[in-house]
């Protein structure tokens, strides 16, 4: 597993406390895993992902990602309506371990308030919890 | 000697530890009707008088070969050749327990994987888990697991489904807010599905086939259910009709579930038997239980694995797929063993030889004059309707040592003296000619 100065953690998203990343982009925010999520999960062999046109609430379950020794949640960084889901990780799931925050992203949403994209950590901040 | 692990200090620690004053006062939320320490047991016997004692109860119940018995109802009287019996009493298959440690348990995980190729071949499905308790609990599984997929919270259960299995399903569902609709059957003995039309948000509709009467219900529901957005899941108590009917898989069912207990399996008061589950492979992440997988190991050799065991309740907890199933291992052993000495063609002439006694002891009673109520095709079994007072002639059989098969007005008070009866291959051709003489005496 990484140390955590080894850990890739880019300062165009935001962070969740459940290691979601959040990229607003005009008026859509694209939602994936962080680099540490997928450390801490090894191999990634499943993502489940919702339907596109369903909305979920901020922190509410959308989908759940498998690795080889466990299951995770995914949690709504921010409310919004599903636009679009990242269909190539069906058969590529290893694309999340590869490449978190570009071809593994997840799922394209339009937020209901965006201003809940400012209750997210930025970088430094989602490095210091990391530190603990 | 009683094995007592705790002294009396030991318990007075603990008392003082979490500030209960007696073992009274720490039970006391649990009911003094529930609280029968006071037990009027017999005297001690002696090995031999037990043994007389058993063999006194053992004698109370109606069994083959001691009986004739001409009931199914979700538990049937085959013949179970040796080598099934034999190898499953085997010390490697007997003792083992489900492997936690899979991989070092090559030969276990080989056997549930033949079993799960050959259950989904009689099924018909893409996929079949490593076996559950019983068909009831299946059938449980089956309508939580669409609940999961499709995301909607009520059912559609048709009433000719096994009274028990739909008893089973009530207790799973009780504590939660799922609903339970049932659907009718008809005049013909089918399932009623008229109702259907005007039903929204249905997670699935569960059938038997054939059912709980020994019908074959309609093979060509699954697009009106489907057009619903349901999920199509059929139900069993008998794997042999599979031999000679069409597999629920091929007639569009998503999930399929059923007791195995015909394939190899001793009746055994009831128990244990063998939850077969299935499903379209798409389904694979939400069917609950294990799953054996092939692969190949880091030498490029076959080999065996757990799969998909991420979601199961030791890693899941509360979020696993399910946390009230297990793998009845040695059933599904003997299932496998069974399904392949008789082989295909085997399985299909012994599903044949089924059909026609039942056939035959069908169209003898309807010679005789009794009522068949139900006009769908039947495989083994089918129900008679008798003329009012027969319990005296039913009675007067169970003295002969003959069990006239099942009287269905305990389960459905709207079919007094009609009776569920079965014939299989353990049925002559004398047994019944017997019977059909004996009841119109």
């Amino acid at each position: 597993m990484k140390e955590i100065n080894e850990l890739y953690l880019p300062d165009d998203v935001k962070y969740t406390d459940d290691h979601e990343w959040a990229r607003q982009d005009g008026e859509s925010v694209t939602v994936g895993i962080s680099d540490y999520a997928t450390d801490q999960m090894g191999d990634i062999v499943y993502v489940e992902l919702p339907e596109v046109g369903r909305t979920f609430k901020q922190d509410e379950e959308f989908g759940t990602v498998e690795s080889v020794k466990a299951v995770s949640e995914l949690y709504m960084p921010v409310s919004g309506e599903i636009v679009s889901i990242n269909s190539a990780l069906e058969d590529a799931p290893e694309l999340v371990n590869n490449d978190p925050y570009q071809q593994g992203w997840m799922i394209k949403l339009t937020p209901s308030d965006v201003s809940e994209m400012d209750s997210l950590k930025d970088k430094n901040a989602y490095l210091e919890m990391l530190k603990g | 000697m009683r094995y007592l692990p705790h002294t009396d200090e030991d318990i007075a620690e603990m008392l003082e530890i979490v500030g209960a004053a007696s073992l009274d006062a720490l039970f006391k939320d649990v009911p003094d009707n529930c609280r029968r320490l006071d037990m009027d047991l017999p005297e001690a016997f002696s090995e031999w008088a037990l043994d007389r004692y058993m063999d006194d109860l053992a004698a109370r119940t109606a069994v083959a070969p001691e009986y004739q018995v001409f009931m199914g109802a979700g538990r049937y009287h085959h013949y179970i050749p040796a080598a099934a019996s034999y190898l499953i009493s085997r010390s490697e298959f007997a003792t083992s327990y489900t492997p936690y440690q899979p991989e070092i348990s090559q030969g276990t995980l080989q056997a549930i994987y033949e079993y799960q190729t050959l259950a989904a071949r009689l099924m018909g499905v893409e996929v079949s888990t490593a076996s559950h308790y019983d068909g009831a609990t299946a059938l449980a599984e089956a309508l939580l697991m669409a609940i999961r997929i499709t995301r909607k919270t009520r059912v559609a259960i048709s009433q000719a489904i096994h009274p028990l299995f739909r008893r089973v399903v009530q207790t799973y569902f009780d504590p939660t807010d799922y609903e339970i609709i049932e659907l009718p059957y008809l005049e013909s003995g089918r399932t009623d599905m008229s109702i259907l039309q005007d039903m929204e948000d249905v997670a699935a509709v569960a059938i038997q086939s054939p059912n709980f009467f020994g019908c074959i219900e309609d093979p060509d529901i699954a697009d009106k259910i489907h057009s619903k957005g349901a999920l199509f899941i059929t139900a069993f108590t008998e794997a042999l009709a599979y031999g000679l009917l069409k597999s629920p898989g091929s007639q569009g069912a998503d999930i399929v579930c059923g007791e195995g207990q015909s394939l190899g399996i001793p009746i055994s008061f009831g128990g244990p038997g063998l939850g077969m589950l299935g499903s379209k492979s798409k389904f694979v992440r939400n069917l609950p239980g294990r799953l054996v997988g092939r692969t190949k190991d880091m030498d490029g050799q076959d080999g065996f694995v757990l799969t998909l065991a991420t979601r199961e309740q030791h890693i899941r907890r509360e979020k696993a797929t399910s946390n009230i199933c297990t793998n009845n291992s040695l059933c599904a052993l003997a299932a496998v063993i069974y399904m392949a000495s008789l082989g295909g063609t085997g399985f299909r002439h012994l599903a044949q030889l089924n059909h026609d006694k039942a056939q035959y002891l069908k169209n003898a009673l309807q010679s005789a004059g009794f009522k068949l109520p139900f006009e769908a095709p039947c495989f083994n079994e089918f129900v008679v309707e008798f003329p009012a007072g027969f319990e005296a002639t039913y009675q007067r059989l169970l003295a002969k040592k003959v069990v006239a098969g099942l009287p269905l007005a305990q389960y459905y008070p709207e079919l007094p003296h009609h009776y569920l009866l079965c014939a299989t291959e353990t049925i002559s051709k004398a047994d019944m000619d017997m019977l059909v003489r004996e009841v119109q005496s």
